[in-house]
C-alpha cells in the first residue's frame, strides 16, 4: 500500500527533486509563474488541477522538455537547470506520457530492452547482437513480467491493448532505474476498475522511488498519494495532506467552478 | 518489494530467433553468383548493380533504420567517386587503399555534416540535405581544374586489383570486386542493426520525442550512423570510379539521390535487402527498356512511386512480408 | 558606373518578382498543412505549357492565354489533391516527398512526351518588347510589366487575407489548425480552395516566366529549388516572408551570375544553408 506519513522524513534529507521560482510563459500565456515545489525522497505526491492548469508544463519544465523562462530545478542537491533531458533521465529523473509515448514497430521486450541497454551503457554497441547482453536482455524481462506483461512481451507494442500500453509507458521508465519518477496520468483513458489495479502496481515500486503523479480521479488520488499539489493558471494554489486539501475551500472553489482560472 | 521474474530462456531464444541466417538470405547471396556462369555478357550490368545496391545499403541505414530522410545522399556516393578518381588520376591507382581513403573522406564529410543534420527533422532536414547535395554539385562542376567539371574526369587508371586482377572489359574483376565489398559491407550491417545501437536507431525511427526521455543520446547516434553512411556511400561511389575508371559530373546529381530513394523504397526500406532487390528490379528494367527515351522511363517511374506511397507503403518486400503473414493466418 | 548596378538590381527584383509568383502558394499550403508539395513546379510548368500552346496553335494573343493557364493549373491541382494529396496528410514527411517526386516525374515525362525536350519559342506581343533608358539605367519593358504584375497580385492577396471572410479563414487555419477546427472553420475546404488558388498563381507564374527564362520539361525541376529556397527562406504561411526572401534571391542570383559567373549557383546555396541552419522557420517563420 501507499506509504502515508512518508512526508516526515523531508526534514531530515534534501529533497529528492525541487524547483525554486519556475516561470514559463509561451507569448502572453503564462503557464507557469513561481513554481516552488519540493518531493521529499520515497515520497508519494499527486499533481492535481483543472485542464490547462499546468500539471504536464510543470513536468515537462523540470525533465528539460521545456526551458524554463527562469528559476532553477534540483535533483537532490544537484542543479540540472541545464542539462539535456537524456542527461537528467541518467540522473534518475524519469517520466512517462499522458498519450503513449511508445515505440509502435518494436515489441515490448525490444524496447524495454533499447532503455535497459542505453541505461547499461551498451547504446553505442554496434559488433556484438543483442543476445550477447544476457544480462540487459533478462532484467527487461524481469520488468515487464512484474507488470504483468511477461506473456505479451513478444507483440509488437501497437499489437498490445491499451491499459497493455500504459504499463509499458512505466516499464520503459523503470528500466532506466529512476529515482524520481514522474508519472503523468499513467491511468489516462483506461477503465475504473483498471486504473486501480495500475496504481497498485505503481505504489508496489520500490520505497526509495520518489513519485510524483498527475491524476484526475480523486478517489485515486487519495487513496494514493500522501500529500497533495492542486495547480491552477500555472502556480501552486495550495499544498497539503489528502485530508487538508479536502476540507481547503479554495480547493473546492476550483473544482465546483465558481473562480475558474483554467 | 519488487517481483523477481523467473529465469526464462523464452526472451533469449525470441532474440536469438531474429538474427538467425534465413535460408533465403544463403540462397540469395549464393545466386549472386549466378551472373558468372549464366550471363556472362551482362557482366558489367551485375557490377553496376552491386555497386548501386551498396549504395541504397547506405540510405537504408539512415533512412530505413533511424528514420532520417535525405534528399541529397548522393553527396557521399560523388565524394567517393571524386576520391577514388583523383587519386588514381594523381597516380596512386592502387584499388583497395584508394577505396578505404575514398571511405574515410566520405565519412569525415559526413560527420561534419551530421553535426548540422542531427538538430533538424522534417522539412527543414529535406531542404538541408538537398541543399548540401546541390551545394556539391555545384561546387564540383565550378572546380572544373580539379574535377575536369561537366566533361567528367579524365585519365582515371586504375593498376590490378592485388596486382594481380585486371579490371578488364568484361567486368569480370569489377563484377568479383563490387561484389565482395558489397557482401563485407552487408555483413557489417547485418551486425550492426542487430546490436543494442540498431536497436537504438530503430527506437530514433519509431519515437524521436521518447529515446530522450529513457536517457538515449539520440544526437550522438544520430552522428554516428550518419558518418557511418556516409563512409558506405563513398565506398560505393569509389566502386563506380574504380571500375568504370572515369567520374562523370552525374555522381553528385540530385537525380541519383532521387533514384537511390526511389530503389530503397521500391524494394523497401528498413529491411537491409530492400534496397539490394530495390536495385535489382530498377537497373534490370532500365536496362531491359534501355531502348525507351529516359524521359519515358521516368514516367513510369514515377507512376511506381506514386503506385508504392499509395498502395505498398513498405515495398516489394514488406509486400512479400504480409503475404506471407496473410497466409499464415489463413492456414493457421 | 551606378548604371549597371541599378540594372541588375532591377533586373534581380524582376526575376524575384517572378520567383515570388511561383512560390507564394506553396508557401501558404505549406505553412498551413505542413504538405511537402515538391510538385508545385510542375503547375507552373502547366500554366506555361498551356501559354504555349494557345499562343503557338491557337493564335491566341499573350494576355488572354493568362487566365487559362491559371485555371488549368488550378483545376488539375483540385483534381490530384481530392484524389492523391489528401489522403497523405497525416502521413510522413518521406511518404508526401516521394509521393510528389513521382508526380514531378510523371509531368516532367510527360512534357517531354507532348512537346519534346527543346525550349518552347514564344513570340511576345510587341508593346512589351523592347527597353527605354531612364538616367543611364536599361530597363526591360517585359520586366517592367512583370515587376508591376507581381506588385498588383501581392496587393490583391494581402488585401484578401486581411479584409475577406475568407482571408480570415486561411489566416486562422496557417495559425493554429487545431483551434480553427474548434472555431467551426472547414479547414479541409478552406485548404482545397487555398491549395488551388495557390497552384493558379503557380501556373500564371510559370506563364509568365518563359519570356524570361524559358521554357522545357526540366522546369519542374529546377524551379522547384528556388521555389524551395523562398519557401523555406521566407518562413511558412508567411506572404510578407516570401516577398522578401524571393526578392533578395532573384537580386543575388542576378547579381551573383553577373559578377561572379564562375561560381555558378553556389553561392545561392550556400547562403540558403547558413539561413536554415541560423532560422530553420525561416526569416519571418513563426516559432
Amino acid at each position: 500500500m501507499a506509504p502515508r506519513g512518508m512526508a516526515g522524513q523531508d526534514s531530515v534529507s534534501a529533497p529528492a527533486l525541487s524547483t525554486r521560482g519556475l516561470d514559463k510563459s509561451f507569448g502572453s500565456l503564462v503557464v507557469a509563474s513561481g513554481i516552488e515545489f519540493a518531493l521529499p525522497q520515497g515520497a508519494r505526491y499527486a499533481l492535481v488541477g483543472p485542464n490547462g492548469a499546468g500539471k504536464t508544463t510543470l513536468i515537462n519544465l523540470m525533465t528539460g522538455m521545456l526551458r524554463p523562462d527562469a528559476g532553477r530545478i534540483f535533483l537532490g542537491e544537484q542543479e540540472i537547470t541545464s542539462l539535456r533531458p537524456e542527461e537528467r533521465v541518467k540522473r534518475g529523473l524519469v517520466r512517462t506520457f499522458q498519450i503513449n509515448t511508445l515505440f509502435p514497430h518494436l515489441s515490448a521486450l525490444e524496447a524495454v530492452t533499447l532503455a535497459v541497454c542505453e541505461r547499461r551503457g551498451h547504446g553505442g554497441a554496434w559488433w556484438k547482437g543483442l543476445p550477447a547482453y544476457r544480462e540487459a536482455v533478462d532484467e527487461a524481462y524481469g520488468i515487464l513480467f512484474s507488470l504483468m506483461l511477461g506473456d505479451y512481451c513478444y507483440r509488437l507494442t501497437r499489437e498490445l491493448a491499451y491499459g497493455q500500453q500504459r504499463l509499458l509507458e512505466i516499464a520503459l521508465a523503470l528500466a532506466t532505474k529512476p529515482t524520481v519518477l514522474l508519472l503523468d496520468e499513467p491511468a489516462a483513458g483506461v477503465p475504473n476498475e483498471e486504473s486501480a489495479e495500475l496504481f497498485d502496481a505503481i505504489s508496489g515500486l520500490a520505497q526509495h522511488i520518489s513519485v510524483l503523479f498527475i491524476e484526475h480521479d480523486m478517489d485515486i488520488v487519495f487513496r494514493f498519494a500522501s500529500r497533495i499539489i492542486v495547480m491552477v493558471g500555472g502556480s501552486v494554489l495550495v499544498e497539503g495532506t489528502p485530508s487538508e486539501i479536502a476540507a481547503d475551500p479554495r480547493v473546492r472553489e476550483v473544482y465546483l467552478g465558481k473562480k475558474h482560472h483554467g | 518489494m519488487t517481483v523477481l521474474a523467473p529465469a526464462s530462456a523464452e526472451p533469449h531464444r525470441y532474440l536469438q530467433a531474429q538474427i538467425r541466417w534465413h535460408g533465403l538470405e544463403i540462397a540469395f547471396w549464393i545466386a549472386a553468383l549466378l551472373p558468372f556462369l549464366l550471363f556472362k555478357t551482362y557482366l558489367v550490368l551485375a557490377s553496376q548493380i552491386a555497386i548501386t545496391a551498396l549504395f541504397a545499403l547506405s540510405l537504408d541505414l539512415i533512412l530505413g533504420y533511424a528514420g532520417i530522410v535525405s534528399l541529397g545522399h548522393a553527396a557521399f556516393f560523388g565524394l567517393g567517386s571524386y576520391t577514388a578518381g583523383l587519386l588514381a588520376k594523381l597516380g596512386w591507382g592502387e584499388p583497395l587503399t584508394g577505396l578505404v581513403i575514398a571511405a574515410a573522406v566520405a565519412g569525415l564529410v559526413g560527420y561534419a555534416a551530421s553535426l548540422v543534420i542531427a538538430r533538424f527533422r522534417h522539412l527543414a532536414l529535406i531542404m538541408i540535405t538537398l541543399g548540401m547535395g546541390l551545394l556539391l554539385h555545384e561546387a564540383a562542376n565550378s572546380a572544373s581544374w580539379l574535377t575536369g567539371g561537366a566533361d567528367g574526369l579524365q585519365g582515371v587508371r586504375m593498376w590490378p586489383l592485388l596486382g594481380y586482377f585486371r579490371f578488364d572489359l568484361y567486368g569480370v574483376t569489377a563484377y568479383t570486386y563490387s561484389l565482395i565489398v558489397l557482401f563485407l559491407v552487408f555483413l557489417a550491417s547485418r551486425r550492426l542493426i542487430h546490436s543494442p545501437f540498431g536497436l537504438s536507431l530503430r527506437g530514433i525511427r519509431e519515437n524521436p520525442v521518447r529515446m530522450p526521455a529513457i536517457g538515449a543520446p539520440s544526437s550522438a547516434h544520430i552522428r554516428k550512423i550518419y558518418t557511418i553512411s556516409a563512409a558506405v556511400a563513398g565506398t560505393a561511389g569509389a566502386l563506380l570510379a574504380q571500375t568504370t575508371q572515369t567520374v562523370s559530373l552525374e555522381v553528385l546529381s540530385f537525380q541519383r539521390s532521387a533514384d537511390v530513394l526511389v530503389m530503397l523504397i521500391l524494394g523497401g526500406a528498413g529491411r537491409l535487402y530492400g534496397g539490394i532487390l530495390g536495385a535489382i528490379i530498377y537497373l534490370v528494367a532500365r536496362d531491359q527498356l534501355s531502348g525507351f527515351n529516359p524521359q519515358y522511363w521516368y514516367f513510369w517511374i514515377g507512376i511506381m512511386l506514386i503506385a508504392v506511397v499509395m498502395f505498398l507503403p513498405n515495398g516489394v518486400l514488406g509486400g512479400l512480408a504480409w503475404l506471407r503473414a496473410a497466409w499464415r493466418g489463413k492456414t493457421a | 558606373m551606378i548604371g549597371p548596378l541599378v540594372g541588375v538590381l532591377f533586373d534581380g527584383f524582376a526575376y524575384g518578382m517572378l520567383l515570388f509568383l511561383l512560390s507564394v502558394g506553396l508557401s501558404v499550403t505549406l505553412g498551413m498543412m505542413n504538405f511537402v508539395n515538391l510538385a508545385h513546379c510542375s503547375f507552373a510548368m502547366l500554366g506555361g505549357y498551356v501559354t504555349v500552346s494557345l499562343m503557338n496553335d491557337l493564335g491566341w494573343p499573350f494576355f488572354a492565354t493568362l487566365p487559362l493557364a491559371f485555371l488549368a493549373a488550378a483545376a488539375v491541382s483540385v483534381v490530384l489533391e481530392r484524389v492523391l494529396y489528401r489522403r497523405l496528410y497525416r502521413a510522413s514527411d518521406l511518404d508526401q516527398c516521394l509521393l510528389t517526386i513521382g508526380i514531378v516525374f510523371v509531368s516532367v515525362a510527360s512534357a517531354a512526351y507532348i512537346y519534346g525536350t527543346v525550349q518552347q519559342p514564344v513570340q511576345m506581343p510587341d508593346y512589351l518588347q523592347g527597353s527605354f533608358v531612364v538616367m543611364g539605367v536599361n530597363i526591360a519593358v517585359y520586366r517592367l510589366f512583370l515587376v508591376g504584375a507581381a506588385l498588383a497580385i501581392t496587393l490583391i492577396l494581402v488585401a484578401g487575407l486581411e479584409y475577406t471572410r475568407f482571408g480570415a479563414q486561411v489566416r486562422a487555419a496557417v495559425d493554429n489548425q487545431r483551434m480553427a477546427r474548434g472555431l467551426g472553420i472547414n479547414v479541409g475546404g478552406v485548404f482545397a480552395v487555398t491549395f488551388a488558388l495557390g497552384s493558379g498563381l503557380a501556373g500564371l507564374g510559370g506563364s509568365l516566366a518563359i519570356a524570361i527564362v524559358g521554357l522545357d520539361p526540366s522546369f519542374a525541376f529546377t524551379y522547384l529549388i528556388y521555389v524551395l529556397i523562398v519557401v523555406s527562406t521566407g518562413g511558412l504561411g508567411s506572404i510578407g516572408g516570401s516577398f522578401v526572401a524571393a526578392a533578395l534571391l532573384g537580386i543575388s542570383d542576378v547579381a551573383g551570375k553577373y559578377y561572379v559567373p564562375q561560381l555558378g549557383s553556389f553561392l545561392i546555396y550556400l547562403v540558403m544553408l547558413g539561413m536554415l541552419m541560423w532560422r530553420p522557420a525561416g526569416l519571418f517563420g513563426k516559432r
